[in-house]
């Protein structure tokens, strides 16, 4: 393996740039896990396999051209499909690509059925991802945990980090095979992280599955790998592999975070604009900016804006719908299981009254709710 | 009246003028130069596309363009380069040589083959329109789904999909005519002694892609007007809300988008096979293998299109079969840069610039179909699957198949074509150029897949700086040089030395037998072929 990379090395020095950079290299990051090992490996063969050929047919061309030129008065053999090799290479060639296709498509196959059958075991994480545009939600199925993770915007994310960092990490046991199950909210997605050596497709209607066991505590980062409309390129996966204490104590502090959180939302008080207000514009930045923008003017044609519009500045009611039920056929999902009453409510005060809008309006959860 | 007087008879009757000539032209030539003259521009227009992505992606951050537009422009640039260049250039070439080539005085059906032309302009435009229609109020949104238009991300684009979708059925119909056209006249029109197997190689590429196309083109036709129906008319084919399906028109598009690939790359081989015996001066390596293989590649490309969706959450034996499949069409293909590499090996070459591309697209060809065989293998490709290593592989397999195959198509014809030598010395700086500033742009592309950056984004993460630098400086370069390629073209047509008919030392083939340029009508008595 060692000999084959440097190898590789060769091309690479000849063509690239001194200015690699060496964060990165020029390979796959390191694998966290076994699986990510083998495909590692079974992607090191067939390049070396690659080179090889491309040496000796580099070879063979660069002779031919050297030596069988006219201007070295070199005469042509009409005759050479007549020799030995002129008559049997037409199976023997077949033949040797045959037999490099087999030796590969072996190595492969081991790998794959591994990769691709969810092994069963008892004591799996169940992690559910669900692709949206453009975030990604995490659910741990068995805690009952919700995560949503978006990328931190360039103000925020921290030195080299912006596209590749996240507000929420998706926190992770080593040493347990996790289950992924994948799906979309809209459109197609796919959630790949290089290090951890799968990569899969987030399909709405579908549910499929991957596996992975991390062996190493780290930061993993990959991002989303189908073409999901505006934001593709913001839609980084940051999986954040703790040993399995610190990934108990996380899961308790999550589930009474979100306790409270839901408390709080259910709670029968009457809440005060500046609340609504403080609430509203930290989800509505969090949320719906990435479309609407921060300043609410949107990006016409596909994100209407909000500051001046009919539906924030008019009755109520067919904003809260709006909100909740999204538009069909357009970007705008529909928020009503995502959002509890209380989030909901504090995002329709902010928009109805930011940016100069200023009806005045103040939202109740209760106002929402009977919308449901 | 003897046969030279009535030839120059019927040449001074029948030989049309102006603007009639050309657009109600029934002659193969005429179309022929139609065609090359419609693939250049939107090869430049295509051209332009690529440039404004790679200024884009020259440095992290958004500077020239917002992410729909770029999406759009994406999309654009395959959309353009694969149905307006590629294809009408192939095309082009198929209607000016196989006549010629097989002794035929034109075409079976010179007014499809007319109409199956003036359909491009037409289509064209619909994909013009279809760019521009955003911009205008009520517009809609752009089309930012790049060229696999997948659903359900298609579905919410604004009316520009609509005109998208009307563009491809324009370019469908055109191509199927053509095909019908090109397997017609092949059949029945070749000259008496010249059996199926003495027919150059370049019309049996032709032959297999036409018979390609008439298969595969109606299923993208059926999966784009089953968008449309679910994007207007209620139903609800790829909507799994109401009982469908999303990958569905994944697997009709990649039904037509895996042959599809053969269909831009067989031509280039036909072409190929014709140049490399005529600057070996020694004949092709393998006439009966090559013919074996372009029709083993026709039909196992017809059966593996699955391996464009191995993240779908296919099962562990679809996979597998698709992998295998996949990995075995580098059988045949391996033969036939096999049997070009034979045609060189012994024989006396000279490298004028046709065979400065045709060796080009050997070695490099090679490589790109290598990396093929490397995205092939599933585990491998949950890595390298919609990142850039694939942009890096189908552009080494494009370029330096598709596309200089075309090249040296073009430069070893143009003589025949014009009457005249272009300028050898500009063409083989052009070569240089293009080569070494391709090699460049892409070859870095490979390391920034690897690394871990998807492709179609608009922004990237500042690891990734230095190669996309790289790349776009090259890539400025590249195309740039271009316009060489444009400047050669035009002054060869306006003048240069004198063509003999056989332009090259070493050519051989019916067509060589004609004076260069081939009167308008040429063949109209049938040579005999031994």
């Amino acid at each position: 393996m060692k000999t084959l990379r440097s190898l590789w090395a060769l091309p690479l020095l000849l063509a690239a740039a001194p200015a690699a950079h060496a964060e990165y290299g020029l390979n796959f990051p390191p694998p966290a896990t076994p699986i990510a090992r083998e495909i590692y490996d079974v992607h090191m063969l067939t390049m070396g396999i690659s080179t090889l050929l491309l040496i000796g047919v580099f070879g063979v061309v660069f002779f031919a051209i050297w030596k069988f030129r006219k201007s070295r008065g070199y005469q042509p053999d009409q005759n050479f499909h007549k020799t030995w090799f002129g008559t049997w290479s037409w199976i023997i060639v077949p033949a040797m690509v045959l037999g490099v296709d087999l030796t590969i498509a072996g190595s492969a196959q081991q790998i794959l059925e591994r990769l691709w059958v969810v092994p069963e075991q008892e004591g799996m994480l169940d992690v559910k991802v669900t692709g949206h545009q453009w975030y990604w939600e995490y659910e741990y199925m068995d805690a009952g945990i919700r995560v949503e993770s978006r990328a931190l915007p360039e103000d925020q994310a921290p030195d080299g980090l912006y596209l590749r960092d996240v507000d929420n990490r998706l926190v992770l046991p080593t040493h347990r095979p996790v289950r992924f199950l994948h799906t979309s909210a809209d459109v197609n997605h796919a959630m790949w992280v290089p290090a951890l050596g799968f990569k899969k497709d987030a399909i709405p209607g579908y549910i499929t599955e991957t596996w992975a066991e991390i062996d190493t505590e780290g930061v993993y980062r990959g991002q989303c790998a189908e073409l999901c409309g505006t934001w593709h390129a913001k839609m980084p996966i940051v999986v954040e592999a703790v040993s399995e204490e610190k990934f108990t104590t996380w899961v308790a502090d999550a589930k009474a975070a979100q306790a409270a959180a839901a408390a709080e939302a259910a709670a029968d008080k009457e809440w005060s604009m500046a609340d609504l207000m403080e609430k509203g514009k930290g989800l509505y930045n969090t949320k719906c900016a990435s479309c609407h923008q921060i300043n609410g003017e949107g990006l016409a044609p596909a994100f209407p804006a909000l500051k001046g519009s009919a539906l924030t500045i008019g009755p109520v009611e067919p904003h809260i719908d709006i909100v909740l039920n999204g538009k069909p056929g357009s970007a705008m999902p529909p928020w009503k299981g995502l959002l509890n009453d209380l989030e909901i409510a504090a995002i329709v005060t902010y928009e109805r009254n930011a940016w100069g809008n200023d009806t005045g309006d103040a939202v109740q959860p209760r106002d929402v709710k009977a919308l449901r | 009246m003897s046969t030279t007087a009535s030839a120059l008879h019927s040449e001074h009757e029948h030989h049309p003028y102006g603007w009639r000539r050309w657009l109600f032209s029934t002659n193969h030539k005429d179309i022929g130069t139609l065609y090359l003259l419609f693939a250049l521009s939107m090869f430049f227009l295509g051209g332009i596309s690529a440039m404004a992505i790679r200024a884009e992606l020259m440095f992290p951050g958004l500077q020239l363009l917002d992410p729909d537009l770029y999406n759009n422009i994406l999309t654009n640039h395959a959309l353009i380069m694969i149905f307006g260049a590629v294809m009408p250039a192939g095309a082009g070439i198929a209607n000016w040589m196989i006549p010629l080539m097989i002794g035929a005085p034109d075409m079976a059906l010179p007014r499809l083959n007319n109409l199956s032309f003036w359909i491009l302009p037409a289509a064209a435009m619909m994909l013009v329109l279809s760019f521009i229609v955003p911009f205008f109020p009520g517009g809609g949104t752009q089309i930012n789904t790049g060229w696999t238009l997948y659903p359900p991300l298609s579905v919410q684009v604004g009316m520009s999909m609509d005109f998208l979708i009307f563009a491809i059925h324009l370019l469908g119909i055109s191509s199927v005519l053509a095909s019908i056209n090109i397997i017609v006249t092949i059949l029945n029109m070749r000259a008496p002694g010249m059996t199926l197997m003495k027919m150059p190689i370049f019309c049996w590429a032709w032959f297999v892609t036409a018979f390609l196309l008439i298969l595969v083109v109606p299923i993208i036709a059926g999966g784009v007007t089953m968008l449309l129906f679910d994007r207007h008319f209620g139903t609800s084919f790829f909507n799994a809300a109401g009982g469908g399906d999303p990958v569905l028109f994944q697997h009709l598009f990649w039904f037509f988008g895996h042959p599809e690939v053969y269909i831009l790359i067989l031509p280039a081989i036909g072409a190929l096979a014709q140049v490399i015996p005529a600057f070996s001066r020694k004949p092709l390596f393998g006439y009966h293998s090559t013919v074996g293989a372009m029709l083993v590649i026709a039909t196992l490309g017809m059966v593996v299109w699955a391996h464009h969706q191995y993240t779908i959450g296919m099962s562990l034996g679809a996979v597998t079969y698709f992998m295998i499949g996949t990995i075995l069409i580098s059988i045949p293909v391996g033969l036939i840069l096999f049997n070009f590499i034979a045609t060189m090996w012994r024989g006396a070459m000279t490298f004028e610039t046709p065979m400065l591309f045709a060796t080009a697209m050997v070695l490099l060809f090679s490589f790109g179909g290598l990396t093929g065989v490397m995205l092939a293998v599933v585990p491998a490709d949950i890595q390298y699957h919609d990142s850039m290593f694939v942009v890096a592989h189908f552009h080494y397999v494009l370029i330096p198949g598709a596309i200089y195959g075309l090249f040296a198509a073009v430069f070893y014809w143009l003589p025949k074509w014009t009457g005249h030598m272009y300028d050898e010395r500009l063409a083989k700086i052009f070569f240089w150029v293009n080569m070494i500033s391709f090699n460049i742009t892409f070859f870095v592309q490979h390391f920034l897949g690897l690394a871990g950056m998807p492709r179609r984004i608009i922004d990237y993460n500042v690891i990734f700086t230095e190669f996309n630098f790289i790349s776009s400086v090259a890539g400025l370069i590249y195309g740039l040089s271009h316009l060489l390629f444009l400047y050669i073209v035009i002054k060869c047509i306006r003048g240069g030395k004198q063509a003999e008919d056989k332009a090259w030392e070493g050519a051989t083939g019916l067509e060589w037998e004609l004076p260069s340029p081939p009167p308008f009508h040429s063949w109209e008595t049938a040579p005999q072929v031994k």
